[in-house]
């Protein structure tokens, strides 16, 4: 407590930025037009609810596909010498120097139904694939938004591991594929969990992708939020009422992940 | 003593262009308690990590029970290693710690109960079952380390530094502690230290190496008592070393006197190079001492005082329960027995001078004295 005077700054930052948006949405979500207080806006839930469960499965499915894509390549990526390594982190930074709305779109171009993919089946000879406009889609453009997330935290965990638990395993008998069941894979959790979270939390509360790639056809509970606030059916005292709701499930999740991680919530919590 | 186990055969290792090991020869007793002794960087930790498998040799045979065993993999060959810093599973308890080995091995579970629980009788660990390791004092790690090698009865143990990271009294107690472990379970132990007391204390073999070489191979008392070069008597313990010119059998001269001595077998007028013991050093009168000198510094060390005196410009290293202050002039008597004579070798002449003598020269026992260098090169590969 003696250094409080440099902490000043970044109080106001929080208090600004953070506390009082938060405690906007909280006096939105339990008043009504007049201002009044209200629950009304929490007992008209049911399309949250209806909208709660697909947003929640997308997220799941992105997440689970994220992880079977990341964990194998940082596992790879962390054997490898360090000009690959360097070569491979380019290439999972590049896309996010793009913009994100650009990124869509891109896809959204491609997966079209006379799109570049099509056009690239068709030249083969394979019938066209109904891809844009589905659920399918929109898990394909939160993958490629959010994998690196997921690849970042497990890659620097399995990087960070030290090898004298390796060859500790090895003296008592592992072979390669016990090494890696018994010792790498339990001591990379905390990266596993941080970069679930990382990738479950954007694309459990995305409305671009949903958007862009899902045409109206898959509605998460971003896109029914964004409704509230700048869309048809304006009424932002459901939107902070929903998104509170959200961050509600969000912070069950992350308590959740927590129990998995044994004590290791540095990582987690960010 | 019993029969042969390991047996390494012209082994050499280099790290690119580095020679880490030079030609190393030697073989391990079943049952045996043998020590690698040497500064840092001297090769002890890269032999070890070629026992235990980690490091394959630039040349030459590892020899297991009679078979060469230098494809084998780690977690094929019946041998446990201690690592330096533990290297203790973050994740496990002290239990699964232990039983790691035994679940890899599929040993049934109330075999497994029953055999840790054995264990942590053997290192006084009983009732730590349920405890993090992190959760442990350094010493108690050091228990769970041994314990986690001996449950997977290996006919060797290797054991690299396993005490050098604990204070100098913990250190003390797991000597001991490790000697009767080995004892207990009959098996070999190789064991790595640069900490020369520890060998000595120790071990039944005593291995010195130095430069990637072995200088010297015997038992704790040859090594001490008979030491090969100017090297190994400096390295164990603390040594005048003169040069010296060996007459004819049992007759050396130094200081341009004649000594009596016990060694024979050298060439007449051979030079060699001659140690004394400064505890070996009696001390007299100035007019009854074969040789006469100025004492020039005085060092108290708890049982014994060091004693610096300069014979003739030369300066030795006496210790002795009297204290002699700066400037008195003493006499010195030797006894045939206290005369030590070595060949010549390239360490002649780099060691055993008392000249620039200060407090630190027994800095080799810090246990600080890591072996980071050794650790770097073995990452190489």
């Amino acid at each position: 407590m003696k250094t409080k005077t440099p902490a000043i700054p970044y109080v106001v930052w929080m208090a600004v930025f953070v506390v009082v948006p938060l405690l906007l949405i909280v006096v939105y979500a339990f008043t009504n037009y007049d201002g009044k207080f209200t629950l009304e806006n929490f007992t008209n839930l049911d399309v949250f609810l209806q909208v709660c469960g697909n947003s929640l499965y997308l997220a799941a499915v992105a997440t689970a596909i994220c992880l079977l894509i990341a964990y194998p390549f940082a596992y790879f990526l962390a054997q490898t010498g360090p000009t690959t390594r360097k070569v491979a982190m380019l290439f999972i930074m590049l896309p996010m120097w793009m913009n994100f709305l650009l990124r869509t779109y891109a896809w959204m171009s491609i997966l079209e139904n006379h799109g570049f993919l099509n056009q690239l089946l068709a030249l083969v000879g394979i019938p066209p694939l109904h891809i844009i406009n589905t659920d399918a889609a929109v898990i394909l453009g939160m993958v490629y938004n959010f994998l690196p997330f997921m690849i970042l935290p497990i890659f620097s965990v399995i990087e960070k591991l030290d090898r004298r638990y390796i060859e500790a395993a090895q003296d008592l008998g592992a072979g390669k594929l016990q090494v890696f069941r018994r010792v790498i894979f339990p001591l990379s959790v905390p990266g596993v969990i941080s970069g679930i979270m990382m990738v479950f939390i954007p694309s459990i509360s995305t409305f671009a992708i949903s958007k862009l790639l899902g045409g109206g056809m898959s509605f998460l509970l971003g896109d029914l939020i964004e409704m509230q606030f700048l869309g048809s059916a304006y009424n932002p005292h459901l939107g902070s009422a929903i998104s509170l709701m959200m961050l509600l499930l969000v912070i069950i999740a992350m308590l959740i992940m927590n129990r998995f991680g044994d004590g290791e919530e540095g990582a987690v919590m960010m | 003593m019993s029969k042969e186990l390991i047996r390494l055969r012209n082994i050499c290792m280099a790290f690119d262009d580095e020679q880490v090991l030079d030609n190393i020869n030697l073989y391990f007793n079943d049952s045996e308690f043998l020590t690698l002794l040497g500064p840092s960087g001297c090769g002890k930790t890269t032999t070890l990590r070629i026992i235990g498998g980690f490091t394959t040799p630039t040349s030459g045979d590892v020899i297991f029970d009679g078979v060469r065993i230098n494809d084998v993999p780690p977690h094929k060959r019946q041998i446990n290693t201690v690592f330096q810093k533990y290297a203790l599973f973050p994740h496990l308890d002290v239990f699964e710690n232990i039983a790691f080995g035994l679940r890899i091995a599929k040993v049934p579970e109330a075999e497994i109960r029953e055999r840790v629980t054995e264990m942590l009788g053997v290192v006084s660990l009983k009732g730590f079952e349920k405890r993090r390791v992190d959760q442990l004092s350094g010493g108690q790690q050091q228990r769970v380390a041994i314990a986690r090698a001996l449950v997977n009865r290996p006919k060797v143990l290797l054991l690299d530094e396993p005490l050098g990271a604990l204070d100098l009294r913990l250190r003390k107690d797991m000597q001991n502690e490790l000697k009767r472990i080995q004892q207990q379970m009959g098996i070999t132990f190789i064991y790595v230290t640069h900490d020369q007391e520890e060998a000595l204390t120790m071990s039944d073999t005593v291995v010195v190496m130095d430069k990637g070489r072995i200088q010297q191979i015997g038992t704790p008392e040859d090594i001490y008592n008979e030491p090969k070069n100017a090297f190994v008597a400096d390295f164990i313990g603390e040594s005048n070393i003169l040069d010296g010119i060996m007459h004819e059998d049992y007759v050396v001269e130094f200081f341009n006197r004649k000594f009596k001595c016990l060694d024979k077998g050298f060439a007449p007028m051979e030079p060699v190079d001659v140690v004394i013991r400064p505890e070996d050093i009696e001390i007299v009168p100035a007019d009854k001492g074969r040789l006469v000198g100025t004492v020039t510094s005085v060092t108290f060390k708890g049982v014994h005082y060091d004693t610096i005196v300069d014979f003739k410009g030369y300066k030795w290293l006496i210790q002795t329960t009297d204290y002699h202050e700066v400037g008195e002039v003493i006499g010195i008597i030797l006894n045939p027995d206290d005369i030590h004579i070595m060949k010549k070798s390239e360490y002649s002449g780099l060691f055993g001078d008392y000249s620039s003598y200060s407090a630190e020269y027994d800095e080799i026992n810090d246990p600080d004295f890591a072996e980071e260098d050794e650790e770097d090169a073995d990452d190489e590969d």
